[in-house]
């Protein structure tokens, strides 16, 4: 038993040979985000306050694809949504169609704490962050050069692609792009999942969406039991193709085979990425009540980074071999 | 060759003191509403379709909370949503935010079967139903007297009113106990509000489908999404089964209830019945909620941890029930 945390800045195809221009400077923030996290829990704070400390730095570096840095919607506007959960209580908090607001899971945690409801959304979840007084700003601040351009080529392709995919979703050919060569189609959401040595856990999500979506699509970072989920079992956050992790009920199935299969974090985490999703979409991390960290993804890579009290860390992309 | 089932719900928990007439009301739309799936069955309609021509039937009528007759926003405003899941590929469409759109869970079907996304909200979600032809009309075509005046006293007492009220509650029994009146979310409730709605069906080929709809809570903040919508918390169908819950919208959420009656069934192998018992039982929490079930082998279930539930269900062999009370 002791802590652990575990956090993601995406799943997806992204390629082996990401340039180091664009891999170093992920790797660095994902290290750093890492030991912000490792450094609040050492210093007793507890898991939900953890969780939402990583995932606010996460939605300020512009790499990935929360906060600054969210990929566009088909009208070239941000909308961002996120949701948080507390695994001893079960509280939770959720928002979408976030423009303005500059943490979007602040803002979740703010609708858990401050409201009678769980989930807000668009005009009324940008009026209730005024009401909050949390920081906004102009939409403009979310945006940037890469994900206008990730926009033009997914338009001109005429998808709507997890915003690092390489391979359009509608039409077999894989499409090499000036994006790909960039290597800047490679973001995702992120989260971050914490327990204490205490067994409290706690999970937080938080994403721009998909690049070049409908107006108004909300996607499972948003969705309790879909991209986030936290019991007193585990702490679960998932990301990939939204779609897919909503209707396998992504993080909810792996504290679901814990409790009634009785499989460890691991075979649950394997279990729903492996053999419950199909290959290519999905990839989360967990962390359990006795401290263990499971970091399974179906797709190329994933952005993450883990690490435990008895001083196991890891920041990675790929598998090892 | 299977067997076909169906159910249906007008929300969980209910005035005990609800007019006789209001109850008959109530009873002969459930009755309707079964009639009428049962009918496309025996058509050989699918299990999905039939979920989405009962919804209809019950959001255009005004009796219920969804569609026509939802409940109103702080500002008097209607905001609706709705999902539907289909077991088979668990494929699933769902809409929040929706001020003009007739029917939510037709366009929750159109979300799922024309567009590339699952859940589509608010402009986005009605833009697209610009697109795609349905029925729209003004706002105030969902407002009906009845929810303005529960509105007004709402502010006046200044707190949320779950979608339906019981002035007082006897802790374990159904009957009218002391003064103190029930908590739902935490917060107090009144005299008879309308409720969520929803349907679920399996038909002959054991295919399971499910639905829900609803206009949320009464003087909930704009922007305020609710269970009804979310895919494993009000509605879910996979092979095994499928599941519309109501109630309490956050302890809808948090237990993840209608996915939950699935994970069971799959996980510890309890067959229908029993799994809607162990959810409502242990899923709950200190929340009030019901929900409807059918498996793919043709059962029907039902259940809830209140005081009552609107609700109907028929099976193919010939058994069909209407009820309110425990």
């Amino acid at each position: 038993m002791g802590w652990a945390i575990a956090l993601h800045g995406g799943a997806g195809d992204i390629p082996v040979s990401l340039p180091p221009e664009h891999r170093q400077p992920r790797e660095e923030a994902l290290r750093h985000c890492l030991q912000i996290g490792v450094d609040a829990l050492q210093g007793k704070m507890h898991p939900l306050d953890v969780v939402e400390l990583v995932v606010r730095e996460l939605e300020n570096i512009p790499h990935f694809n929360a906060g600054r840095g969210s990929v566009l919607t088909n009208k070239g506007t941000i909308e961002m949504e996120a949701s948080i959960m507390d695994g001893r209580t079960k509280k939770c908090g959720a928002v979408s169609g976030l423009k303005t607001v500059v943490n979007a899971i602040s803002l979740a945690r703010l609708v858990m704490e401050k409201t009678p409801h769980i989930y807000l959304a668009f005009d009324g979840a940008e009026e209730f962050a005024k009401e909050q007084g949390v920081e906004t700003v102009d939409p403009s601040h979310f945006i940037t050069a890469e994900n206008v351009e990730r926009l033009h080529h997914a338009k001109e392709a005429n998808i709507v692609q997890i915003d690092y995919s390489t391979q359009p979703l509608q039409n077999g050919t894989k499409k090499e792009t000036s994006v790909v060569a960039n290597g800047d189609s490679q973001l995702g959401t992120v989260g971050c999942v914490a327990v204490d040595s205490n067994g409290n856990l706690a999970s937080a999500t938080s994403t721009g969406g998909l690049v070049n979506k409908m107006v108004g699509r909300i996607g499972d970072s948003p969705i309790i039991g879909g991209g986030t989920y936290a019991n007193e079992l585990c702490a679960v956050s998932a990301t990939g193709k939204g779609e897919a992790i909503l209707r396998a009920t992504v993080a909810r199935d792996v504290a679901a085979l814990m409790e009634f299969k009785g499989f460890s974090l691991m075979e649950a985490a394997n279990c729903v990425v492996h053999e419950r999703t199909p290959k290519g979409t999905v990839g989360l991390v967990a962390v359990s009540a006795a401290g263990e960290v499971a970091t399974p993804y179906n797709t190329t890579g994933m952005f993450r980074a883990c690490a435990t009290e008895d001083g196991y860390s890891e920041v990675a992309i790929w598998s090892a071999s | 060759m299977g067997v076909w089932a169906i159910a249906v719900h007008g929300g969980a928990g209910v005035d005990p003191n609800l007019p006789p007439q209001r109850q008959e009301q109530a009873k002969q739309l459930l009755t309707r509403c079964l009639h009428l799936g049962i009918s496309a069955l025996r058509s050989n309609a699918s299990a999905l379709d039939v979920v989405e021509l009962v919804v209809r039937e019950l959001e255009t009528d005004p009796l219920f909370n969804s569609g026509r007759g939802s409940a109103l926003t702080d500002k008097g405003t209607v905001e609706m949503e709705a999902s539907i899941m289909d077991g088979t590929k668990r494929r699933c469409g769902a809409v929040s935010g929706i001020t003009t759109v007739k029917n939510p869970i037709s366009l929750a079907r159109l979300v799922m079967d024309k567009s590339p996304h699952s859940y589509l909200a608010f402009n986005g979600a009605e833009e697209f139903a610009r697109q795609q032809g349905v029925d729209v009309v003004e706002n105030e075509y969902f407002i009906t007297p009845e929810n303005v005046g529960m509105l007004k006293l709402a502010k006046e007492a200044n707190t949320i009113l779950f979608d339906y009220r019981i002035p007082t509650v006897g802790h374990d029994s159904c009957g009218v106990g002391v003064e103190k009146s029930l908590q739902m979310n935490g917060l107090p409730i009144s005299v008879y509000a309308p409720e969520t709605v929803g349907c679920v069906v399996v038909d002959k080929e054991g295919r399971c489908a499910a639905g829900t709809s609803t206009g949320g809570l009464m003087n909930k903040m704009s922007g305020r999404i609710g269970d009804s919508p979310l895919i494993g918390a009000g509605t879910y169908a996979c092979g095994v089964c499928g599941v519309s819950c109501t109630g309490e919208g956050e302890a809808i959420i948090r237990g993840t209830l209608a996915r939950e009656v699935a994970a069971v069934m799959e996980y510890k192998g309890l067959g229908l019945q029993g799994a809607v018992d162990f959810v409502i039982k242990h899923r709950l929490d200190d929340g009030k909620a019901g929900l409807i079930a059918v498996s793919n082998t043709g059962e029907v279930a039902y259940g809830f941890n209140c005081n009552a539930m609107f609700r109907g269900c028929a099976t193919e062999e010939g058994f069909m029930e209407v009820g309110i009370w425990d």
